[in-house]
């Protein structure tokens, strides 16, 4: 029993460690926001400074503006594009539609740079215009597995007998997909755009091959700030970045204890 | 009365057939996008990919079609080999060290209350939700000659000259493994919280070891999750680019810094074709040897 505590310990410990190890990259970031030194690799006094510059630096808001809203598009068309194509071929057993199916997960299978010099070459070749609709393109094709996959697996646990039960009582098919199917899976559907959401964001690979000369994204502006050394200025933007999403984290959590709570109370006086 | 049944059958036949129709319509509605965007922007642009790479480049990086399979043979060229060699090594280094420092976490995870695994999972991927470039540059901060361990060391006095952490193999494994661990850790707590403990009960009671019982029962069962984490961290390894410039300095290349290379500075499409080929193809392999063995290609996306 006595070594069973000390192992349990000492996992604990690793455990805190390798958490230290993913959060200490975080916490530089953060405290380096409000470093004095623009080169920003050394640490020379504090300021913030670099908060005040980054709300009146129109550029920047620009590239977090043109991000956000190649972000958003990508997550419309996957979502919209993977879920239906995860109903769709959900009961499909004809030969061409394995081909399509297995085809849905090459965008994950292959490395990025593979998909990236692909659809860089296709553009080129039949004569799209590279930009913004080049970009939401690419970035879907890459996010589209994930919905489909999420919504697939939520399909999958699905009880197929309510949907069989909607359509005996008279329900046509659209009718049972709206008001059945769809609300049965709009966990997986979230979770699958909240996955295509946050991919977008940070995409970079397939981003930089299909931008043109006037369009630039957040993750590309820092890839090419790297080489001078990353301003705090960018430090200070992804620090209100990664502040929004953990405090969207924390509610949830809240909120999520308050309900457990709640649940608990009415079963104790019922 | 006779005919009025008969009648009837043949109504009911034709609504059969008109709500299969209609059935078929949705059906097609609902193949429809991702069939065309699948066709459309995944097979036609692999297509071309392999047409392009048995092209010749001409002068000025202008294609010529003549089929060759130049580009293949170039790749046999001891500077490439080379870059393939290292490549498949640091991507070796990485997987390696991903997958021993992530099954206990993963592990971890499965055995607490499913509330706190949550949380944990929240919690491992919120730093690469954010901006995964940015929170990797603070390892230029980390790790460069006057950076914060080195500054450390110095000053408790275990060092008296700065090691060079920075701009090396080292750095670029490190940096590699903040990046994939995360994503290598959910297949293997999902398939270690799968599994039967039962399973582990009857090992132990029958006077098998913990260390025993690891190595024949929960190892082989949770392999599927093992071999779905070593497939997530060795594709993007290969072919990331980014994390070897940043962290490398130059020093090293990758496949990916080479195909890179190939669209922009040397304009060489036909041979970043085919090195993009070559790529695709041992990714392919694997992922063909994680089927076979019963992995589900589901897990890749989760």
């Amino acid at each position: 029993m006595k070594r069973k505590r000390v192992l349990s310990i000492i996992q604990k410990i690793y455990v805190v460690l390798l958490f230290v190890f993913f959060y200490a990259p975080v916490a530089v970031m953060i405290v380096f926001s409000f470093n004095t030194s623009k080169a920003n690799v050394v640490w020379q006094g504090f300021t913030t400074r670099w908060y005040g510059e980054l709300m009146s630096d129109s550029e920047l808001w620009e590239i977090f503006g043109m991000t956000i809203l190649i972000a958003i598009l990508t997550t419309i068309f996957a979502t919209l594009i993977g879920t239906m194509g995860a109903i769709g071929f959900k009961k499909e057993k004809r030969k061409w539609a394995k081909l399509i199916t297995n085809s849905v997960y090459f965008p994950i299978i292959i490395p990025e740079i593979v998909l990236a010099v692909s659809l860089f070459m296709i553009f080129n070749t039949t004569g799209v215009a590279l930009g913004v609709l080049a970009i939401v393109i690419g970035n879907t094709t890459i996010c589209l597995p994930y919905v489909y996959i999420t919504v697939k697996s939520r399909l999958v646990g699905m009880d197929p007998s309510i949907e069989e039960a909607s359509l005996d009582l008279g329900a046509d098919r659209i009718y049972t997909l709206f008001h059945i199917t769809i609300p049965q899976i709009l966990p997986g559907i979230l979770s699958g755009a909240f996955m295509a959401f946050s991919l977008a964001l940070d995409e970079l690979i397939i981003t930089s091959f299909l931008a043109d000369a006037g369009t630039t994204t957040l993750p590309m502006k820092v890839y090419s700030s790297m080489k001078k050394g990353i301003s705090p200025e960018i430090n200070a933007l992804t620090t209100i970045i990664f502040s929004v999403s953990a405090a969207g984290v924390i509610i949830y959590l809240v909120a999520d204890v308050i309900k457990s709570h709640k649940k608990l109370f009415r079963r104790h006086h019922s | 009365m006779k005919k009025s049944s008969e009648e009837l059958k043949a109504l009911k036949k034709k609504g059969r057939i008109m709500k299969s129709k209609r059935e078929r319509l949705t059906t097609f509605v609902m193949q429809a996008p991702l069939t065309i965007w699948t066709v459309l922007f995944v097979l036609a642009p692999f297509c071309l990919l392999a047409f392009m790479s048995f092209m010749t480049k001409g002068p000025l990086g202008i294609i010529q079609y003549t089929p060759t399979l130049a580009n293949y043979k170039e790749i046999f060229n001891p500077v490439y080999a080379d870059v393939i060699e290292q490549s498949l090594v640091i991507a070796g280094w990485t997987t390696a060290l991903t997958i021993l420092l992530g099954y206990p976490l993963a592990n971890f995870i499965a055995k607490v209350k499913s509330k706190t695994a949550s949380l944990l999972t929240i919690l491992l991927m919120l730093p690469l939700w954010v901006s995964g470039l940015v929170v990797l540059y603070s390892f230029v901060i980390i790790l460069n000659n006057s950076g914060l361990i080195n500054t450390f060391l110095q000053n408790i006095g275990v060092l008296s000259e700065p090691l060079q952490l920075l701009y090396n193999n080292f750095a670029i494994i490190v940096g590699m493994i903040y990046m994939f661990l995360p994503f290598a850790v959910l297949p293997m707590y999902s398939s270690i919280e799968k599994l039967d403990r039962g399973l582990i009960e009857a090992s132990k009671d029958l006077g098998a070891g913990p260390i025993k019982t690891f190595f024949n029962v929960t190892l082989p069962l949770t392999s599927p999750g093992i071999f779905a984490a070593i497939i997530l961290t060795f594709i993007p390894c290969i072919g990331y680019y980014m994390v070897t410039d940043m962290l490398g300095g130059g020093t090293s290349l990758m496949i990916g810094n080479l195909i890179y290379r190939q669209f922009t500075i040397s304009r060489d499409w036909p041979f970043g074709a085919a090195l993009s080929m070559v790529l695709a193809l041992i990714i392919f392999l694997m992922v063909v040897i994680y089927t076979k063995l019963g992995g589900d290609l589901d897990d890749l996306g989760a």
